[in-house]
């Protein structure tokens, strides 16, 4: 399945978005995550379903003003 | 002066962004004596773990932290930014920009109130970053902000207070709500005349981060900001005109 993560196309075999999480290495990271601009919290990721084409944002934590 | 029902360790909250390493942010904010850290969220590319090392780091200083949503232009990204945020750092608390006009990063005050009034109802305390626009103040008081930080000049500038007139009449206007100078703060100078004009805080980040050297700039700011509030409680005397001269003129000798 195609989906863009973070704005890059990536080709995924994974379904859900904490088995995303896990395949991209940030399984125990702190980081959080938006679906097609909404909010997804951690506690809903393991039952959140990927779509086609789905944008993914996975943000981390960093340097702020 | 509570800030949400919490006393600071002290009035000056300092940004951890543009610092030369990680090393130096840490000597700033010790320097510095932060009774608050500002952080934020980004992407980071698959695989780097920067963010994880920032974490580890700002969780070390054991300093509360403010996460932003510097570089929302929208309502919907401030606040899907703020709920990001407050899972990822755990705190309630939110700098809310929204950002109206790029060249002077001038807040949105329109999409400011709204998002507030969103946010405010799904539980967060929010650090409203605004103009010192005393309709826009009330407002966001009136969306339920307990706090106001308004800018003294653009992001980064350094120009300092803007309009002293504006940022007077909100302190007078609000006796009671904790008062942020948030921005534009270029020099020490600068900070202390935001705690003397009664200002509860100042929010830095560009001043110490891009000195040259950072660490003994935030020193310079702590006490500029301890000089500038013990100041104000001491009841600075009234400006005038003329001269008044100090020594007595009376007992004074005739040589002439």
């Amino acid at each position: 399945m195609r989906v863009l993560v973070n704005e890059e196309p990536r080709e995924v075999a994974t379904a859900t978005l904490a088995a995303l999480l896990d395949e991209l290495g940030y399984g125990d990271a702190r980081v959080a995550t938006a679906v097609d601009g909404a909010f997804v919290p951690a506690s809903r990721r393991a039952s959140w379903t990927l779509d086609e084409g789905a944008r993914i944002e996975i943000l981390a934590p960093m340097q702020g003003g | 002066m509570l800030f949400y029902g919490t006393e600071l360790s002290s009035r000056l909250m300092l940004g951890t962004a543009q610092y030369p390493s990680p090393e130096i942010l840490a000597d700033a904010v010790r320097e510095a004596r932060a009774g608050v850290v500002t952080v934020s969220l980004r992407r980071e590319s698959i695989g780097s773990r920067a963010g994880q090392a920032f974490w580890s780091l700002i969780r070390e200083l054991r300093v509360p932290v403010l996460p932003n949503t510097a570089g929302c232009h929208t309502v919907k990204e401030a606040v899907t930014t703020a709920h990001m945020a407050r899972e990822v750092f755990e705190t309630d608390w939110i700098k809310l920009e929204v950002i109206g006009e790029s060249d002077t990063l001038q807040p949105d005050m329109f999409a400011l109130v709204e998002a507030a009034r969103i946010l405010t109802d799904d539980g967060f305390k929010v650090f409203p970053y605004m103009t010192e626009d005393l309709v826009g103040a009330e407002r966001l008081l009136r969306a339920g902000c307990r706090v106001l930080m308004p800018w003294g000049a653009p992001i980064g500038s350094g120009r300092g207070l803007n309009n002293l007139f504006g940022l007077r009449a909100l302190r007078a206007h609000f006796p009671d709500v904790p008062l942020v100078v948030d921005a534009g703060i270029g020099l020490p100078s600068h900070a202390a005349q935001a705690m003397e004009l009664g200002y509860d805080a100042v929010l830095i980040n560009t001043a110490v981060a891009q000195a040259g050297d950072p660490a003994r700039m935030a020193a310079a700011f702590r006490l500029a900001v301890e000089a500038g509030l013990i100041a104000r409680a001491a009841d600075p005397m009234e400006q005038r005109d003329m001269a008044a001269p100090s020594t007595p003129v009376l007992g004074r000798a005739v040589l002439a």
